[in-house]
């Protein structure tokens, strides 16, 4: 573990370097493979008559800007869940917060024939809200505090729940299956840089909430009674970290659908970097949770050529034996 | 203690105590399930009066509508037993095994794993070989339910709560999703579409050769359950107690965790992923009956059977001329019965 702020600083430039490293991996590997000098050229003097500078702008640029905010936002509300549950197996996929937002999403395609980005993240936010209370009302032990089991036993109860109801409604609605399919299955491909402007004023708001409650989230990590006898109150903290959880998963599944495990792994990893302090986690599980669904992306274009594995399923399979790992483990708080 | 009835089988070396209660559920639930079976008959895309059916089943030379009734309806009906009851029986066995009443073959991956077998076959060009090799997909099945079973009981080791033991199997649930996904994906689009309905349960198009693959797990299985019942009992009393008992712990636990794949595997590889069966049967029959395993039994076969019957009638005949999976009433009925389960669940 790094200790002194000058070695978690050379830390976080470390992650920061690795994302660049993944981003430009990302933009230059693929089924055509791009030079790096090209790259530079495509941004700075564009050819329109180059297939890959085409190629690049259209197709790769969207992709890596969607992997790594939706990889930044799946880690950093990851390690607000397991903060604020106190739990190490909470994530956005496992506590069911994705399967509820991709739930409204289907209903709302399929049904109010909403397409655009920006109304279907509202309905995502829903969905994601909705998950989050049925969760914490089904983690609720008798005196009021939340059981680690029964919150991972409520996500899969309400992720079983949200995952058939959709499933049922695919099926009756056979035309929407086919283009929802991949979407379901998590992947960054075949979108265009403009679904992702609209959403960034979220991503934004959602990161300076961070910013300013950084300090406030420490006091989570310590025992209720230790918070209270230190004349600190906990629960509007509680409620705002809540919120920017409901807003990164909301964005993330509206963007990229269904991605696993990004939320899971990442901040262990990083606290077993950085230690637990939020001023340094939060930024690194942004770094590193850029950097692994940049790589875990670039990874899925050569598993199974010609086709692409969803990336959705490179994290899960990533992620499981992590889960695994976590779930044989004596504790289950982080 | 209420009234019972004791059988005896070879010099009292098997016996079962039954409640003249559990004996009135029984009789009941088979009576609906023959009465729901006979309304199955009768109702579809062309509905026909009970009459001509029975007339049908039994004087078929007599009768016009004897093609439908033999060959279209009454393996579907058959079929929809079959696999409810042994979902169901599975259920009872696994909650049982691991003493937590959110256990079901679904929840821990069992299921998972038979269907991404089946799947892997099906794409791999098992589909392409024609329907003389279905057998082949449901054995691939059974070897998916049977790694992941043995998967679970490998990495849970010794000593491991029943907890944990579901938290494991949840991850590799997951997993096996993942997984089942990509084959998915990976696949031409129709193949896709048919293997999305498989994979939430649908007994469309079930005919007299899928019966006769299922019939002989289900007729081993369910009287074998039957017959360990009173090891589920006192498997109930804790490992402790049960050792105490003179019980082979880990060897019963085993016995019982092959018997449950070995029934939930064949109901998917024949009826694909019907989830939540083994779930909700278990928990009504145990409202019914009042205790004992050896109630239980014969109560959650009936009941599951009942649960999928309807669920697949209400699937041909709700959205016409559509015929919907079954599995999507289950999943309907049985997710938030889940999680109403879950709400009552205090450890």
């Amino acid at each position: 573990m790094l200790i002194t702020p000058m070695a978690k600083g050379l830390g976080l430039l470390l992650g920061a370097m690795l994302a660049l490293t993944a981003g430009v991996a990302s933009l230059a590997l693929g089924a055509t493979e791009i030079a790096p000098a090209s790259l530079f050229k495509a941004f700075i003097t564009p050819d329109p008559g180059s297939m890959s500078h085409l190629i690049l702008r259209t197709e790769r640029l969207p992709r890596a800007v969607i992997a790594a905010v939706v990889g930044a936002s799946l880690a950093v509300a990851g390690a607000l869940m397991q903060t604020l549950t106190r739990n190490a197996l909470a994530a956005p996929s496992v506590l069911g917060i994705n399967a509820g937002a991709m739930c409204f999403v289907v209903v709302a395609s399929s049904f109010f024939a909403l397409r655009s980005p920006l109304e279907l993240v509202w309905v995502a936010f829903l969905g994601a809200l909705t998950a989050a209370l049925l969760v914490a009302l089904l983690g609720r032990e008798r005196g009021g505090g939340l059981s680690p089991m029964r919150v991972v036993l409520g996500g899969v109860a309400v992720t079983a729940l949200f995952v058939s109801l959709a499933q049922g409604l695919l099926i009756i609605d056979q035309e929407g299956f086919e283009s929802l399919l991949l979407w379901l299955a998590g992947s960054v491909a075949g979108r265009g840089l403009e679904i992702v402007t609209p959403l960034l004023p979220f991503f934004l708001g959602a990161a300076a909430l961070c910013a300013l409650l950084v300090r406030q989230l420490n006091l989570l990590i310590l025992d209720d009674e230790v918070v209270k006898g230190l004349g600190q109150r906990t629960g509007r903290v509680r409620l705002l970290a809540g919120l920017v959880v409901i807003v990164l998963a909301g964005c993330s599944v509206a963007l990229a659908g269904m991605i696993g495990f990004v939320g899971l792994i990442v901040p262990h990893m990083v606290r077993a970097m950085f230690g637990r302090d939020h001023r340094w986690v939060l930024p690194g599980c942004a770094l590193l949770g850029a950097g692994l669904l940049l790589a875990a992306d670039t990874l899925a274009r050569f598993l199974m050529p010609p086709q692409e594995v969803p990336v959705g399923v490179m994290t899960a399979l990533l992620g499981t034996p992590f889960f695994l790992h976590l779930a044989r483990r004596r504790s289950l708080t982080p | 203690m209420s009234r019972s009835v004791v059988l005896r089988v070879a010099n009292g070396r098997l016996s079962l105590r039954l409640e003249h209660r559990t004996l009135a559920v029984t009789l009941l639930l088979s009576l609906a399930l023959a009465a729901s079976a006979m309304i199955s008959l009768s109702l579809g895309s062309q509905a026909t009066p009970p009459t001509a059916v029975l007339e049908a089943l039994f004087h078929p030379a007599r009768s016009d509508i004897a093609l439908i009734v033999h060959e279209i309806r009454l393996p579907r009906i058959v079929l929809a037993i079959l696999v409810g009851a042994c979902l169901g029986v599975a259920g009872l066995l696994l909650q049982g095994l691991v003493r937590n009443p959110l256990a079901s073959p679904d929840v821990i991956g069992i299921t998972g794993g038979a269907s991404l077998a089946a799947v892997c076959f099906l794409a791999l060009g098992g589909a392409a070989l024609g329907e003389a090799w279905l057998p082949l997909a449901a054995l691939a099945a059974l070897a998916g339910a049977l790694s992941v079973a043995l998967l679970i009981l490998s990495l849970s080791g010794r000593g491991v709560t029943p907890a944990r033991l579901v938290l494991i199997g949840i991850g590799l649930a997951a997993a096996l999703g993942a997984g089942t996904t990509l084959v998915l994906v990976l696949a031409a689009d129709t193949t896709a579409m048919q293997a999305y309905v498989w994979l939430t349960g649908s007994l469309y198009a079930a005919q007299w050769r899928e019966v006769a693959g299922l019939a002989p797990w289900a007729l081993v299985g369910l009287p074998l359950a039957l017959a360990l019942s009173r090891r589920l009992d006192v498997l109930a009393l804790g490992d402790e107690l049960a050792t105490g008992l003179g019980t082979a712990v880990r060897g019963t636990r085993l016995a019982l965790l092959l018997l449950a794949v070995a029934l939930a595997g064949s109901a998917v590889a024949f009826a694909g992923g019907l989830s939540f069966v083994g779930l909700l049967a278990p928990h009504i029959a145990r409202r019914l009956v009042a205790r004992g395993h050896a109630g239980l039994v014969p109560a959650t076969a009936l009941i599951g059977a009942l649960i999928v019957l309807h669920a697949d009638l209400l699937g041909r005949i709700a959205f016409l001329p559509r015929d919907l999976p079954a599995g999507v009433f289950v999943a309907g009925i049985g997710a938030p019965f889940f999680v109403y389960l879950l709400h009552r669940w205090r450890t």
